[in-house]
């Protein structure tokens, strides 16, 4: 496998432009095709009670807790809560599993699940930020904006 | 008075970095030889003020000095002693303080390891050195001053330290990690200085590479710490979360690993060479964008610190300077002479690019789905999402296959040919015995397959058998082995290690969120997590409810663990501190939830097989790389001639 040298050099130019075009153009469709399916958009619970939000994708939900709305169920993990924002649209959670530490009644948190048509947001993962003051982004912005 | 003799140390190390900046550069412009000597003092001077202003800070922190705002913010006279001092890197202000101590202390080391390069050359890379010093102390005295005072009404006490860092990890995890950050600045200067003197020789490459390979390593270890720091910490078990600052330090690691393989080539043939001039100028400005993503809070991630716009846009500004700057250098400088170093498809050279076009693809992936929210945000102004692991994983994945497979047999290969036959002869076997040893104790173990994990176990348990048998072969002669050769045998032995973990953890793990009343027995995998009793204690500076959990196999008793939930007297946070018996073959995970009224709790229980490896390989890749730099030729390369081409000829003088 032996070539002469400019032979050698241009049969490796072609070669890396190929692959350099190859794994480019495979990267890109690969990278697009997994964003497509794998972007979580966040919904606010006036837009999920506006019916803004998509049926059985997985988004997210983010709101404050509503306080005294957290209710467990006495055998297991499952547990519901009420979330909304301060334009009183409410949206119910229901989640099995262990809450945050910083979960908080009257705190901000983002839910991660699916809505169904019943209306409910089924959460798959709670997340509350290792803040006390803290609030969603997305939340905070939402009541600046003028009613 | 400390604190003012801090912010004063620091103003002077401003100063003496602006000089750092110009004088030596200057003198390299006019040939001055007085002016480009200056630059070794100068550079003495920056980090002799800026340590001086670190110690004030330390001091401030260990006398709680609450008049100091940033003090009053992140300590309380509670914290033990220890935690005092790592709090002073806790937050935004102090740990660029600490970055920017590294980077006086990284110069400094420049300073005084380049005597073998030319005056000329020295005098340029401390330059470019002490323009970014001098870049992130203006960013600190003018954004976020950590000496900034609360007169005249100060705290009696601090408002804690938040309870999540006051652990381990907080003392070792930020500085290893802006060693790494902070430490490819080096390669980038020295790149930066090659570009300036018009040519590209191949000497800049020789000296890059011990200092690149250090960085890489303590950033290494940075990472591993901070996946094992997570592990413990946050309370559920998992070790990566394809976290937008996680990214932020894994996209410049990756190029960093693109850079030391490129930087092999263009050393060993002269190949590369503009590639790799512009790798270190992206491996750096990655390490840039990490601290902007970082601290401009424009991501939403655990790990950002508070937000200040004015800190955004400095450090955007600064980042746009930095490679907006390095790149028009590179655009008109870096014109590539042309070198006719042949190379066939079969040798270790096409290997080698196909790792750097991997991780350059796995760099530009990641980085997509990282900025991709706000593009997103832009785009649409104002839609908001997030991308998760899936997107992640998905791209990823596909990518590391491949490189396994350039790892593999990149080791193996020769520069110019390889005879592929005879490679393949000797790897193929290997990879037979590799699949018949992990479908066998799959089988036998009766574990359940997954496709994708049985791929990565099989590869990965392949690239270690070759590279045992490559040490076996080579200890077994009498020359013994280089000490670059057993650094890489080592680092790439770390991520089979590594990945192997990974692949068996992410496959064999189970794990149960339960409610449990003291008494109940719960099974995973054949361990028996008895929940005994409930206890209250008391720290320092908490009160916990302590559960013993007694665990045991066949009726026998493994341990016991004691995992909290602790409230903090003066933040009043509440912290879930698990408990995990670790072995090398599993770890036994036990956190405690919320308690569910009664005497019920919420737990969570693990068992976690061979998650140890992923650190145990994350730190032997580290060890690896700085065996690497203890290599001869480092050490001899003061006394050779740096010269590996001879121009006129355009012949390559040396290959070795």
């Amino acid at each position: 496998m032996k070539f002469g040298r400019m032979k050698a050099q241009r049969r490796n130019r072609v070669m890396l432009v190929c692959l350099i075009l190859l794994s480019t153009g495979a990267a890109v469709a690969f990278a697009l095709l997994a964003l497509n399916q794998n972007i979580n958009l966040f919904y606010t619970p006036t837009q999920i009670v506006a019916g803004k939000a998509p049926e059985n994708k997985l988004i997210r939900a983010g709101g404050m807790v509503v306080a005294g709305s957290l209710v467990r169920s006495g055998t297991g993990l499952d547990l519901r809560f009420i979330i909304s924002d301060l334009r009183a649209a409410e949206v119910e959670v229901r989640y099995a599993g262990i809450l945050p530490d910083l979960f908080r009644e009257g705190q901000g948190v983002i839910a991660h699940g699916k809505l169904q048509d019943d209306g409910v947001f089924y959460a798959e993962e709670i997340l509350a930020k290792h803040d006390e003051n803290y609030m969603p982004p997305e939340l905070l912005q939402e009541e600046s904006q003028p009613e | 008075m400390i604190p003012e003799l801090g912010h004063f140390s620091l103003i002077l190390a401003a100063g003496l970095s602006v000089l750092l900046a110009v004088l030596p550069a200057l003198g390299a412009g006019r040939r001055n030889p007085m002016l480009m000597a200056s630059g070794a003092p100068l550079a003495a001077g920056v980090l002799v003020f800026i340590l001086l202003s670190f110690a004030c800070l330390l001091y401030a922190f260990a006398q709680d000095d609450f008049s100091v705002r940033y003090v009053a913010e992140h300590s309380n006279t509670a914290l033990p002693l220890y935690y005092k001092i790592a709090a002073a890197w806790s937050a935004h202000e102090g740990s660029f303080l600490l970055w920017t101590l590294i980077m006086a202390v990284w110069t400094f080391a420049v300073a005084c390891f380049s005597r073998s390069l030319t005056l000329d050359m020295q005098a340029r890379v401390l330059s470019v050195l002490g323009l970014l010093t001098a870049g992130f102390t203006f960013f600190l005295l003018f954004t976020s001053n950590p000496f900034a005072r609360n007169l005249p009404i100060f705290p009696l006490d601090g408002a804690d330290l938040n309870p999540l860092l006051q652990d381990f990890g907080l003392i070792v995890h930020p500085p290893l990690l802006y060693m790494g950050y902070v430490g490819f600045a080096v390669p980038f200067a020295f790149a930066i200085a090659t570009l300036t003197t018009g040519h590209l020789d191949a000497a800049w490459v020789r000296w890059s590479r011990p200092w690149t390979t250090v960085a890489w390593a303590f950033l290494s270890i940075g990472i591993t710490l901070g996946s094992w720091w997570a592990y413990y910490e946050l309370g559920w078990g998992g070790w990566w979360f394809w976290d937008a600052v996680e990214n932020a330090s894994f996209m410049p690691w990756l190029a960093g690993t693109a850079l030391i393989h490129s930087l092999a080539v263009s050393d060993k043939r002269g190949l590369f060479k503009s590639w790799t001039v512009l790798l270190a100028i992206v491996t750096f400005s990655l390490s840039l964008l990490g601290a902007f993503l970082v601290r401009s809070g424009v991501l939403i991630s655990v790990h950002a610190f508070a937000v200040d716009p004015a800190r955004g846009i400095f450090i955007l500004i600064f980042l746009g300077l930095v490679v907006g700057g390095s790149l028009v250098l590179y655009a008109f400088k870096a014109t590539a002479t042309k070198r006719a170093s042949s190379y066939s498809w079969s040798s270790r050279e096409t290997l080698l690019l196909v790792n750097n076009l991997l991780l350059s693809v796995a760099v530009a992936a990641i980085l997509l789905g990282t900025l991709y929210p706000l593009l997103y945000e832009v785009v649409t102004s104002g839609g908001k999402i997030s991308v998760g692991p899936p997107y992640f994983n998905t791209v990823f994945l596909p990518i590391l296959v491949l490189l396994f497979l350039a790892m593999v047999f990149a080791p193996q290969s020769r520069w110019r040919e390889t005879g592929v036959k005879q490679v393949l002869g000797k790897l193929m076997p290997v990879l037979a015995v590799a699949i018949f040893i992990v479908a066998g104790l799959t089988w036998m173990l009766e574990l359940p397959l997954d496709p994708v994990g049985f791929v990565f176990q099989s590869i990965a348990v392949w690239l270690l058998f070759t590279l045992a048998g490559d040490w076996w072969l080579s200890s077994s002669t009498k020359k013994p082995l280089s000490a670059s050769r057993l650094g890489m045998l080592l680092a790439h032995s770390g991520i089979g290690v590594a990945i192997l973990g990974v692949a068996v953890t992410v496959c064999f793990s189970e794990g149960q969120d339960l409610r449990m009343l003291p008494g109940d027995v719960t099974s995973i995998q054949g361990y028996d997590f008895r929940f005994d009793e409930m206890t209250r204690v008391a720290g320092p500076n908490y009160m916990a409810d302590r559960a013993q959990f007694s665990v045991s196999k066949n009726g026998q008793l493994v341990t016991h663990l004691y995992p909290e939930k602790r409230v903090y007297h003066v933040s009043r946070n509440v912290m879930t501190e698990a408990d995990m018996d670790p072995s090398p073959l599993r770890d036994l995970y036990v956190a405690l939830g919320e308690p569910l009224g009664g005497s019920a709790w919420a737990v969570r229980l693990h068992v976690k097989p061979f998650v140890r490896w992923i650190w145990f390989g994350g730190l032997m890749i580290a060890v690896g790389g700085f065996i690497t730099v203890c290599d001869r030729r480092y050490r001899n390369f003061a006394a050779r001639q740096p010269v590996f081409y001879d121009e006129e000829t355009n012949k390559q003088m040396n290959t070795r």
